[in-house]
């Protein structure tokens, strides 16, 4: 990084730091923090939209598809999280190159299962095993996501289900006496009401989503926790930095970043549910209105 | 997702027409020094890295290095994810029913206790990384065996009092013996295992044969044995 650092075994220690914090697992190690942001950025709208489709399904009139949804929240829910992970990662990726193998491999003869091993013709493999690194990571990130996005989509849909039943029910007949339809109801009256009581539910969710993140580690994705153990272990001379085990000090910087990032969204969500509340016929609507 | 996976279809084929040579995956741990880590400039390094690429050379083939856990290792290779594995691993029959192994290409070496200090109880608790012939090893010795997912987890153990020593090959613990103050080698060195070799599927027949091919040329012309001094230092074990 900066030109006095081609010598780290000479340099006084705080020029020794400046160069080991910039080196180049540094860099990733910081590169990975976005990735972080990034799998949130992606899994919290896809979750909500889960949660959504799961919510509409429960409060459907057709009864398969009531059937459906709450099978969809009552599964998720009721598994621990490492296991639905652990489980769903491989069966997602399995049954994909499974159904590439039965369509482009139509003359394979070999077993796919053989003892332990799950093997497809190599055209059917995801991604391909000729495809650059970057590919491989970018699938697995996006196994991942969409993995963390089935879990919490469950936990939303069981928070906007009962959001839409809080709406009070004034309201839904009030709209019906209009002569709204009810899909105009849904749409119109129902949706813009109900997330004022979805918001305290949602906003925890939130936060254990993010507190969630470091399960990436345990699916093999080099994220913060990867790299803070990776950097923070003792290192021989084998290293251009050597230094002793310093995993603890790591560690901390995570769960200061955690912390304070939980904290900024903790505020960001008070300031939100203090802009929905306004105008509804809730206890914080009404003080609002007096207020004003 | 669909469109993720369709582009990365696309993209495989496409690059798959662009480049005339096959790629190999190399499968490696890239927590094991000196055989395999991640240097800081967060490359794959090491004298297993050295050597891979020079194999890969002289076969004329384009390789690409992929770090994988260590206990999930032999699975991912068996499932296709790499293609070959050079992470320090021991040529033993267990995993030759698994997997097939090259010749060695690092010769069997003995694995030594390391401790805190110098009377340490090798009966006692003795840390071990996972799935290696050391945590066999130490399991049968009649000690207690307490495993790790990673080599540098077991030195952390000894340290804070968890085991009373660890249990590896004598060339991942010696630069913590030499460089600790705190750390030494105690007890007699132990001779395991048949050395270390590439890991290939059974079914890559061709591939093990023409990396065997190599190793060979290797071990005649010297260079193996220069890299081997190089990351081992010269009182190391060479070939003749």
């Amino acid at each position: 990084m900066f030109s006095y650092c081609t010598e780290p075994s000479q340099l006084e220690s705080l020029r020794w730091f400046s160069c080991f914090l910039t080196n180049g697992v540094h860099l990733k190690f910081y590169t990975s923090f976005g990735t972080v942001l990034l799998l949130l950025a992606i899994t919290a709208p896809v979750a909500l939209s889960f949660g959504f489709i799961g919510a509409v399904a429960s409060r459907s009139h057709f009864p398969p598809l009531s059937f459906l949804g709450k099978l969809y929240t009552a599964m998720v829910r009721g598994i621990p999280d490492i296991a639905f992970f652990l489980f769903f990662v491989i069966a997602l990726d399995q049954g994909l190159e499974w159904l590439r193998h039965q369509a482009l491999c139509p003359d394979w003869t070999d077993p796919i299962r053989q003892g332990a091993n799950f093997l497809v013709c190599p055209e059917a493999k995801l991604p391909q095993s000729s495809s650059p690194q970057i590919w491989h990571e970018i699938y697995n990130s996006a196994i991942a996501i969409f993995t963390f996005s089935i879990v919490f989509g469950a936990f939303a849909s069981n928070v906007l289900f009962g959001a839409m039943k809080a709406v009070p029910y004034a309201q839904i007949e009030t709209a019906h006496a209009y002569g709204m339809s009810n899909r105009q109801t849904f749409w119109r009256i129902l949706v813009p009401q109900m997330w004022v009581y979805a918001l305290p539910g949602l906003s925890n969710l939130w936060m254990i989503l993010i507190k969630a993140t470091p399960l990436l580690f345990l699916l093999g994705v080099e994220d913060i926790v990867y790299w803070a153990r990776e950097i923070g272990g003792s290192k021989t001379s084998a290293y251009t930095y050597p230094h002793p085990d310093w995993r603890i000090y790591y560690f901390l910087g995570l769960l200061v970043f955690y912390l304070v990032f939980t904290r900024v969204s903790e505020i960001a969500l008070s300031r939100l549910t203090r802009k929905l509340s306004h105008g509804q016929a809730t206890l914080a609507g009404e003080q609002q209105r007096r207020e004003a | 997702m669909n469109r993720l996976i369709l582009s990365t279809a696309v993209l495989a084929l496409t690059a798959g027409a662009a480049m005339a040579q096959d790629v190999v995956r190399m499968g490696t741990e890239g927590a094991y020094p000196p055989y395999n880590f991640i240097n800081d400039s967060g490359n794959p390094d090491g004298f297993e890295i050295e050597l891979g690429n020079e194999l890969c050379k002289r076969a004329e083939l384009t390789c690409e290095w992929v770090t994988n856990d260590w206990d999930s290792i032999i699975p991912n290779l068996t499932s296709g994810n790499y293609d070959t594995i050079m992470a320090g691993m021991s040529i033993t029959d267990e995993r030759e029913e698994v997997i097939d192994f090259t010749q060695n290409y690092y010769p069997p070496t003995a694995s030594v206790y390391v401790a805190l200090d110098d009377d340490a109880d090798l009966t006692g608790v003795v840390a071990a990384q996972v799935n290696t012939i050391q945590a066999g090893y130490v399991a049968e010795s009649g000690a207690t065996l307490l495993e790790f997912a990673t080599g540098d987890e077991t030195i952390a153990a000894v340290r804070n009092g968890e085991a009373d020593a660890v249990f590896a090959d004598l060339d991942f613990l010696a630069p913590f013996a030499a460089e600790e103050a705190d750390l030494s080698i105690v007890g007699e060195p132990v001779p395991l295992g048949g050395g270390i070799g590439m890991g290939l599927r059974e079914s890559d027949t061709e591939m093990k044969a023409k990396f065997d091919a190599i190793i060979t040329e290797m071990k005649a012309d010297g260079t193996l044995n220069t890299m081997l001094k190089k990351w081992f230092g010269d009182e190391t074990q060479t070939y003749e």
